[in-house]
């Protein structure tokens, strides 16, 4: 059974699961791991349930040693991760003995890599899960919200593990252009036509303002000239767009209600995707319908299952 | 109440009941809820009732959009409101002063009220707890005398203390923890309105009646007197 001390953190890496559910009319967002199909894959690697709770690195900057040896996996981003100073590349489980190191440098593809060990990272779960919310102060290795810091230990919940390999074609890495699939919501007929053809013709650029509860993108801004909404509550994917027109796709720890309106939502598929992006990439918004966009999903969550990859479009 | 459910995401629906914030909707929206959470049992994720509307999360596994629309459509055919003041009426603490509640001057001057009329005008209703939202066991409230209404700050503060009482336009909050915010603030309140392990204080349908304490009491029941700066 692993475990591991953290030696160097920035303080943004985390415990995340599947999320926090049948909280929201208390105001508690959602959270989970912002990218599910790589957070699948590393427990797939070690024969894990699909939700158990890993480690969300972003951008790297994290240095862990371990204290007693065991089974890790890694998927996500390629991170520059190095085992003793030998490179390791995501997309494998592999072993940590006593007294290696394992570090995440920098970001060379994708920006969010995700750890698993068998049986998850023990943690006690807060209303239900263990995924952290700093803002809420919820979750997490001790409870209340926060990342890993220097000096936190972690503890793997089980010895033994099924070892995997994921194809090769399995990880999923950001090209010049990102396609983000969106199912249309009841406000879209509330933009002027001239912001509809842009939001779904035109080129849009990932925001520096891009965190675990909302990525904005910069692009032509958009207009509405709908009614003036009454807040209501905020699905996951929600792309809303605030007075200055530049829309927010709201992410797993947005807020539970808001505002704002909104041209739809972007596909759990598609927020997977989005969270390997870096601010500057270029992204293109799709209208696809509600019931295609569930025949995929349940299609790729399926092939995730059996083979740990999903081979979406 | 006129029933119409949009698509809102790949396995939620918005469930719009009214179009206006009207006291009224509650009994509505808390049986509608309870009717929601019933009829769909395992297969509802999360609901998210709010003024006017319930966001109905549930599980794609199990249920296609169709699937769930025919089933909000029949569980909420022969909805009745729920039975008149069933929530719980909170009396809740709150230390009135400058030092923790930096906007009770300005809302004041605006009102050509003193502070102390404020504070009385305030404490003067009981306030319905219309949801849930924003933070955990953050409580929207309303509607404060038109005379207290007041914008939002044109720059919400970094840092708003846990316990700040606050007005937005004719809303009324408390933040149960520290957090980014924008209302006016005009006192701090020392209880506890969340905890994971107690969960909230507050439940829509609640009613809440504001009762001025001195600073004495306020430290005795536990709260944290910290002076914060003023808005820019």
């Amino acid at each position: 059974m692993i475990e591991l001390l953290v030696e160097h953190s920035l303080g943004f890496a985390q415990l995340q699961d599947g999320g926090r559910f049948g909280v929201r009319h208390l105001g508690i967002t959602q959270g989970g791991a912002l990218d599910w199909v790589a957070m699948q894959q590393a427990n797939w690697l070690l024969g894990n349930a699909a939700d158990a709770a890993v480690i969300e690195i972003p951008l790297g900057g994290l240095q862990l040693r371990a204290h007693a040896e065991g089974w890790l996996a890694l998927s996500g981003a390629d991170l520059d991760a190095k085992r003793d100073d030998q490179p390791l590349a995501p997309g494998q489980a592999f072993q940590l003995r006593h007294g290696q190191t394992l570090q995440f440098n920098r970001p060379k593809r994708g920006v969010r890599a995700y750890l698993a060990t068998p049986g998850g990272f023990a943690a006690d779960p807060v209303l239900g899960a263990i995924a952290t919310v700093m803002r809420e102060q919820l979750g997490g290795l001790h409870g209340n919200g926060r990342g890993l810091h220097n000096g936190d230990r972690l503890q793997g919940k089980a010895s033994n593990a099924e070892p995997r390999t994921l194809p090769a074609d399995a990880l999923w890495y950001p090209g010049h252009e990102v396609v983000l699939d969106l199912i249309p919501g009841a406000q879209i007929a509330g933009f002027a036509g001239a912001s509809l053809f842009a939001a779904f013709n035109q080129i849009w650029t990932l925001d520096q303002r891009a965190d675990r509860m909302g990525m904005r993108l910069a692009g032509p801004a958009l207009r509405y000239q709908g009614q003036a909404l009454i807040s209501e509550g905020i699905p996951l994917g929600a792309v809303q767009v605030p007075p200055d027109g530049q829309p927010i796709i709201l992410m797993n720890d947005r807020q539970t209600i808001g505002g704002y309106p909104r041209l739809g939502a972007v596909t759990p598929l598609s927020l997977a995707r989005l969270a390997q992006c870096a601010p500057g990439q270029k992204v293109r918004l799709r209208v696809v319908s509600q019931e295609s966009a569930r025949r995929e999903m349940l299609n790729v969550i399926s092939a995730l299952q059996t083979q740990g990859a999903s081979f979406g479009s | 109440m006129n029933l119409r459910i949009e698509s809102a995401a790949i396995d939620s629906l918005m469930v719009r009941l009214f179009d206006e914030i009207d006291e009224a909707n509650m009994p509505w929206l808390i049986a509608a809820a309870e009717q929601l959470r019933q009829a769909f049992g395992a297969q509802l994720i999360d609901l998210v009732p709010s003024y006017t509307t319930l966001l109905l999360h549930y599980d794609l596994h199990a249920l296609s959009e169709a699937d769930a629309i025919t089933l909000i459509r029949s569980s909420l055919h022969n909805l009745q409101p729920l039975a008149a003041d069933t929530g719980t009426l909170h009396a809740i603490p709150v230390w009135y002063h400058q030092s923790v509640g930096p906007e009770l001057p300005a809302i004041a001057q605006r009102a050509g009220l003193s502070p102390e009329q404020v504070i009385a005008q305030h404490c003067s209703r009981d306030y319905p707890v219309f949801t849930l939202g924003f933070a955990p066991g953050f409580a929207y409230m309303g509607l404060v005398d038109e005379a207290l209404a007041s914008a939002r700050l044109g720059t919400p503060r970094q840092r708003v203390p846990r316990g700040s009482v606050g007005i937005a336009e004719r809303q009324t909050a408390i933040y149960p923890l520290t957090s980014p915010g924008g209302w006016n603030l005009i006192g701090r309140c020392p209880l506890t309105l969340f905890s994971a392990e107690r969960g909230s204080l507050l439940q829509p349908g609640d009613r809440v009646r504001f009762v001025s304490i001195d600073h004495a009491e306020f430290i005795r029941l536990g709260g944290d007197d910290t002076a914060m700066e003023a808005s820019a």
